[in-house]
């Protein structure tokens, strides 16, 4: 009893294989959005690769230009099998092949699947990664004249103007690290030394800010120094202020930045994975169809299309036998001439005994 | 006096009328290209309106976006000439069109050329309008409650952030205008009461700069206050301090960007203005070989085509002369009732 069976004429099948060939074009055409799509993930994470700790979240755009190249690659093919399937003798050449075709595209289906679930999966190592990636990158603010961090200043500052944040998760995150270099520090000043011997590390702490947390809308000119402190400014408050600095936290705006990119990317690639399962089941119908219309013999005839020969329990019981033939032979070392001697326990009486004639007599 | 004769046989005028046909459809999407960067010239010019003082220097990408606008009309109809050319019984029906059309092309193909002398010459009045729409700016920087102010200090900071420039001319007109308002100083302080009292104009002004003037390339956190007051911050020499804040002056890095965009639009309009004139010279000398033909038997006979039947300045003049006595026309109407109504009371 056969999954889904369809009836196809021949104009039927004509169409299908032509309709078909469109399709794998286009086909062809998303798997390079894919790759395209791949590749800009990859340069816009590259872009920020300082802000971000040692973590394998490359692997989200490798997958996605891999998978975008192979899709091309199958669709290209798959666009010349039905090209060819209009006429049933070029359909001959082909024919061995389709059927490994199909069940490796229905493979790399699930792999377009489980890239695109990938995309929406990637959010939480990209959030530790920048946590890791920022507080780093606070703390080698100030070594403006070390080989290798010299750059770390610029690149936070462009990214607090850029994305409209500051600090870590919120602005306070200034006030636990020293962003003064000692270079730049008066040690002969009293208030200088005061205030490193009043910290434990010794690290010049203050409740001040760098200028790039200054927010654009306020209505006053920005205060970066002395934040906490009321009585420093005129009519200040800080508790109710959210209009000098600006208040998000940088890991969060990264964050809701790379998330809306992969959330539109995971939605592209989910509907080009629905796209290519339709495309391949309209493969799976022509060549049935067209192993049927050889079958019968005449190539004009109408002939049955279907998903699967048999229901699904019965083709997994197939498989399953596929694979328990291949077991049995492993064990007679692949040799079905020796006689291997019965060695259960159970006696089912001797060998050759005819069968007893019994008469039914009423 | 016929200038710029050229003989034409029959396969050269043929050759001639389907490279024109070309030709007119590269110049129809010249002209459209030309309307495009019409439009982004404004669109940048519009971005920057409130820090401009006059609108003078929009007069370049409006031309250029007529111009465009118009080269599209004058293509398409060079494009149906010349497929109309060869054919002797459809080529008359242009015969009256092609006198005022060439007029107004070459009108359109001379206005173009002027929109790129434009580009280069008003320079000056971008540059003056800058300076006054800068000036304002900075002045009113402060007002952030003022209503039709409010958002001159995010105007300024962001456009110093951006162009990474400090001031108008530079970081010292800061200086000279007080950019901190009154509602943020306490006057109750002394320090806040001597300055105010130090200064004619009773205004507080500070050696200092706002924020979006701080140079993020700087290896040292930005030093905003007491700029010129080297004992105040350790390590720091003013005068050979070039990494601190931004050094160019928002006028300069302004009319820097503007120069450079007209620079680049004017040398693309340069080629399309090229293309254009080559269209209408090939379009005036295809209609003069073909003048020749009409009436003919012999359709393939050898004809002479010609840029101007008479010389420049007689041809210049014949167009001129409508126009003019239209012109004089009206002015002698004019005299005429005025000389009436003073006769009439004496």
């Amino acid at each position: 009893m056969a999954v889904l069976k369809v009836k196809f004429t021949k104009t039927r099948r004509d169409k299908l294989a032509q309709i078909l060939w469109i399709l794998n074009w286009i086909s062809v055409v998303t798997g390079v959005i894919l790759f395209s799509l791949g590749l800009f993930l990859k340069v816009e994470l590259k872009k920020r690769e300082e802000l971000m700790a040692e973590k394998d979240i490359q692997y989200v755009p490798n997958m996605l230009i891999a998978v975008g190249l192979i899709a091309c690659a199958i669709n290209f093919l798959g666009g010349k099998i039905c090209y060819d399937c209009v006429d049933s003798t070029k359909f001959l050449r082909w024919k061995l092949i389709m059927l490994p075709y199909i069940v490796c595209t229905f493979f790399f289906t699930l792999c377009v699947l489980v890239g695109a679930l990938m995309c929406y999966s990637m959010h939480w190592e990209l959030e530790e990664a920048l946590d890791l990636g920022l507080m780093q990158a606070m703390r080698f603010y100030k070594d403006t004249d070390m080989p290798g961090r010299c750059f770390l200043k610029h690149t936070v500052d462009t990214l607090q103007i850029q994305f409209q944040c500051c600090g870590n998760s919120g602005y306070k995150d200034w006030f636990q690290i020293q962003w003064i270099s000692n270079r730049y520090l008066d040690m002969s000043k009293k208030e200088v030394v005061d205030r490193l011997r009043s910290n434990v590390e010794g690290k010049y702490l203050m409740d001040g800010v760098p200028f790039s947390c200054c927010n654009i809308n306020s209505p006053r000119p920005c205060i970066q120094q002395q934040i906490t402190n009321n009585s420093a400014h005129f009519n200040y408050e800080h508790q109710t202020e959210d209009q000098n600095l600006w208040m998000k936290g940088c890991r969060q705006a990264l964050l809701e930045y790379y998330t809306h990119i992969m959330q539109s990317i995971g939605l592209t690639v989910l509907i080009t994975w629905l796209f290519e399962l339709s495309v391949l089941t309209g493969v799976r119908y022509l060549q049935t169809s067209l192993e049927n219309v050889l079958r019968q013999g005449d190539p004009d005839s109408e002939s049955d299309g279907w998903l699967l020969e048999n229901s699904l329990m019965e083709t997994a019981r197939i498989i399953k036998s596929l694979g328990k033939s291949n077991q049995i032979n492993t064990a007679n070392n692949g040799d079905p001439n020796i006689d291997v001697p019965s060695t259960s326990k159970a006696h089912y009486g001797p060998d050759n005994v005819p069968p007893k004639e019994k008469m039914e007599t009423s | 006096m016929v200038v710029m004769k050229m003989k034409f046989p029959f396969q050269k005028r043929v050759k001639l009328a389907q490279g024109l046909w070309l030709l007119s459809w590269c110049a129809t999407v010249a002209g459209a290209t030309t309307f495009t960067l019409g439009c982004l010239l404004k669109t940048e010019l519009r971005r920057r309106a409130e820090v401009m003082a006059n609108t003078d220097i929009h007069i370049v990408p409006n031309t250029l976006m007529i111009v465009g606008l118009a080269s599209l009309g004058i293509n398409y109809f060079a494009s149906k000439i010349c497929q109309d050319a060869l054919d002797a019984g459809r080529f008359p029906r242009w015969k009256n069109f092609l006198k005022p059309y060439f007029a107004v092309s070459c009108f359109f193909t001379v206005l173009m050329l002027l929109a790129i002398i434009m580009s280069y010459a008003m320079k000056g009045s971008l540059e003056s309008s800058l300076k006054a729409g800068l000036r304002n700016g900075i002045r009113f920087y402060k007002d952030t409650d003022t209503p039709g102010r409010c958002f001159q200090k995010q105007n300024i900071d962001r456009l110093q952030m951006e162009f990474q420039c400090c001031g108008n001319n530079d970081f010292r007109d800061w200086f000279e205008i007080q950019w901190i308002s009154n509602r943020y100083l306490d006057f109750s302080s002394t320090e806040v009461k001597n300055r105010i009292k130090s200064n004619v104009d009773g205004r507080y002004l500070v050696d200092g700069v706002p924020f979006s003037c701080c140079n993020p390339s700087s290896p040292r956190p930005c030093i905003q206050y007491r700029l010129t007051n080297n004992s105040a911050h350790y390590n720091y020499d003013y005068q050979t301090e070039e990494l601190n804040i931004y050094l160019r002056g928002c006028r300069e890095a302004l009319v820097n960007y503007y120069m450079g965009l007209m620079n680049t639009i004017g040398a693309g309009v340069l080629s399309i203005f090229l293309l254009q004139g080559s269209v209408l010279v090939s379009l005036r000398f295809l209609q003069t070989a073909m003048e020749a033909v009409a009436g003919k038997e012999n359709t393939e006979i050898e004809t002479e085509g010609y840029l101007l039947e008479k010389g420049v300045k007689e041809t210049v003049m014949e167009y001129l002369d409508p126009v003019l006595t239209f012109l004089l026309l009206k002015n002698k109407v004019e005299e005429g009732t005025a000389g009436e109504t003073t006769t009439a009371p004496a």
